[in-house]
């Protein structure tokens, strides 16, 4: 492991009801790197990104955060997972939370921080996603768009040191997909390391240095973005972006 | 004249009345810290505490309050000098425990899983979650049910009159004796009483459930 690997996952595997869900599963992303993961519903990639910060126990495989293994027996996952910022596909905003105190939580009761710190800190993240005047405003108060950036403006307030990202704007009605994205855009290009699994095909060319397609729970291929959608090795994954391209110009497809 | 016999007693009732609210608070307190604990235990504990967590509760709530108040009194004064007021908070609060328990472990299961996932994320222990995320929530949620338990358990304490508890209906029973009859005006004035404390509570807690809502959120 070169000191650049920010999260690193080896030989990954799960099973669920008997039904391999990640089947050797190994990945790394480096500092600043910012990974794409595509493939069909059901190829794993949810449990893949939730193994990463341990919401979901492996059977088997070991994960490093840096130079520290969460999947240690000894591990601090709390400590660890505290410097992962993980986004929901449904934004999980905590309902009885308004904006701020939602923001602000992990801050007083995670990082210890005093309330005048921690307020600081919240509103300058909530500001960087441009919801400053929604301080005071309650979860369901927002829309989805809203609603997500809150969620990533809630992780990044934790300094994290990777971002991971589960489909953020599948939940989304297409208004509100890019103001998700431009916020993302510009971790981007703040050089956050990032995994993002998504269906925004363009999103994740445009984005991505490195692409990993997966399907029934392995992974099929991974290389550089461009080469990934335009030159891809593996029919299944040629089938797939064609099947994506197909399905934007309007055409039947089943990908 | 009727009226003068309630005029003339209305002291006692008071006193009687004052009883019900000390008993019917005291068991209620007992029940909700008690009857969380249990709700917690059997959303989120291993096997053997949660066996153990049902099986207090289904004890509880097989058994009728009249025996669980003998138990505590009678059966309690063998080896240790109880009071009658200690034995029924005690019998009537662990009986209503368990009935809690239930109310506050289905408002921790209607809590969304991804709740205590997003506090998990950012870093926060489990027990910390529960503690700041689900419960929270939950006990907002269990508001509703848990009037209907209230209103039950403030009724109910009135079978504290069987083991002594000098409470509003002992309190009217002194008063038919003293004064030679009157059944129906004296049972009649207690029975306003019960009603004017059941209306007040619940006016309190649908005010409580209101203030406390989420925006947004209707459950």
């Amino acid at each position: 492991m070169t000191d650049a690997t920010r999260l690193r996952a080896e030989h990954l595997t799960k099973s669920f009801a008997g039904r391999r869900v990640l089947d050797d599963v190994s990945l790394s992303v480096a500092k600043g790197e910012v990974k794409g993961i595509i493939g069909p519903s059901g190829a794993g990639k949810s449990t893949l990104i939730r193994c990463l910060n341990g919401l979901e126990p492996l059977d088997t495989g070991r994960v490093w955060l840096g130079a520290d293994e969460l999947t240690a027996r000894k591990a601090d996952i709390d400590a660890l997972r505290a410097r992962i910022g993980f986004v929901f596909q449904d934004f999980n905003l905590f309902t009885h939370l308004r904006v701020a105190d939602n923001l602000m939580l992990g801050l007083r009761r995670v990082r210890k921080m005093d309330a005048v710190e921690a307020e600081r800190c919240a509103r300058a993240e909530l500001d960087r996603v441009g919801l400053a005047d929604k301080w005071q405003a309650w979860p369901a108060e927002l829309s989805g768009g809203q609603a997500q950036r809150v969620s990533i403006a809630r992780a990044l307030a934790m300094a994290p040191e990777v971002m991971l990202f589960d489909e953020p704007t599948s939940a989304l009605d297409p208004q509100s997909v890019g103001s998700v994205l431009r916020v993302m855009r510009e971790l981007v290009a703040g050089g956050m390391t990032m995994i993002i699994v998504s269906h925004e095909m363009a999103f994740i060319e445009a984005v991505a240095d490195d692409v990993v397609f997966m399907a029934d729970g392995a992974i099929v291929e991974e290389g550089p973005a461009g080469q990934l959608f335009n030159t891809p090795h593996a029919a299944a994954t040629r089938a797939f972006i064609d099947g994506i391209a197909a399905a934007h110009r309007g055409e039947a497809t089943t990908p | 004249m009727i009226y003068a016999v309630i005029w003339d007693n209305l002291p006692y009732l008071a006193e009687g009345a004052a009883i019900t609210v000390a008993l019917a608070l005291t068991l209620l307190v007992i029940g909700l810290v008690v009857g969380t604990g249990l709700g917690l235990i059997q959303a989120y504990a291993g096997w053997p505490l949660r066996l153990a967590a049902t099986l207090i509760e289904r004890f509880f709530r097989a058994i009728p309050a009249i025996v669980l108040l003998f138990l505590f009194y009678y059966g309690i004064s063998v080896f240790y000098n109880i009071s009658a007021f200690p034995a029924a908070a005690l019998a009537l609060g662990l009986r209503s425990a368990a009935y809690q328990s239930q109310i506050i472990r289905g408002a921790i299961a209607a809590v969304p899983a991804g709740q205590l996932a997003a506090a998990r994320a950012i870093g926060m222990t489990r027990a910390a979650g529960i503690r700041h995320v689900v419960l929270p929530q939950a006990l907002r949620q269990a508001i509703g049910p848990w009037t209907n338990e209230a209103l039950s358990e403030l009724k109910d304490t009135s079978l504290a009159y069987t083991i002594g508890v000098v409470e509003l209906m002992r309190q009217a029973d002194y008063i038919v004796s003293a004064t030679y009859g009157h059944q129906l005006a004296v049972y009649s004035a207690a029975a306003v009483v019960y009603l004017a404390l059941s209306l007040a509570a619940n006016w309190a807690l649908t005010r409580a459930d209101r203030r406390l809502a989420v925006p947004g959120l209707s459950h």
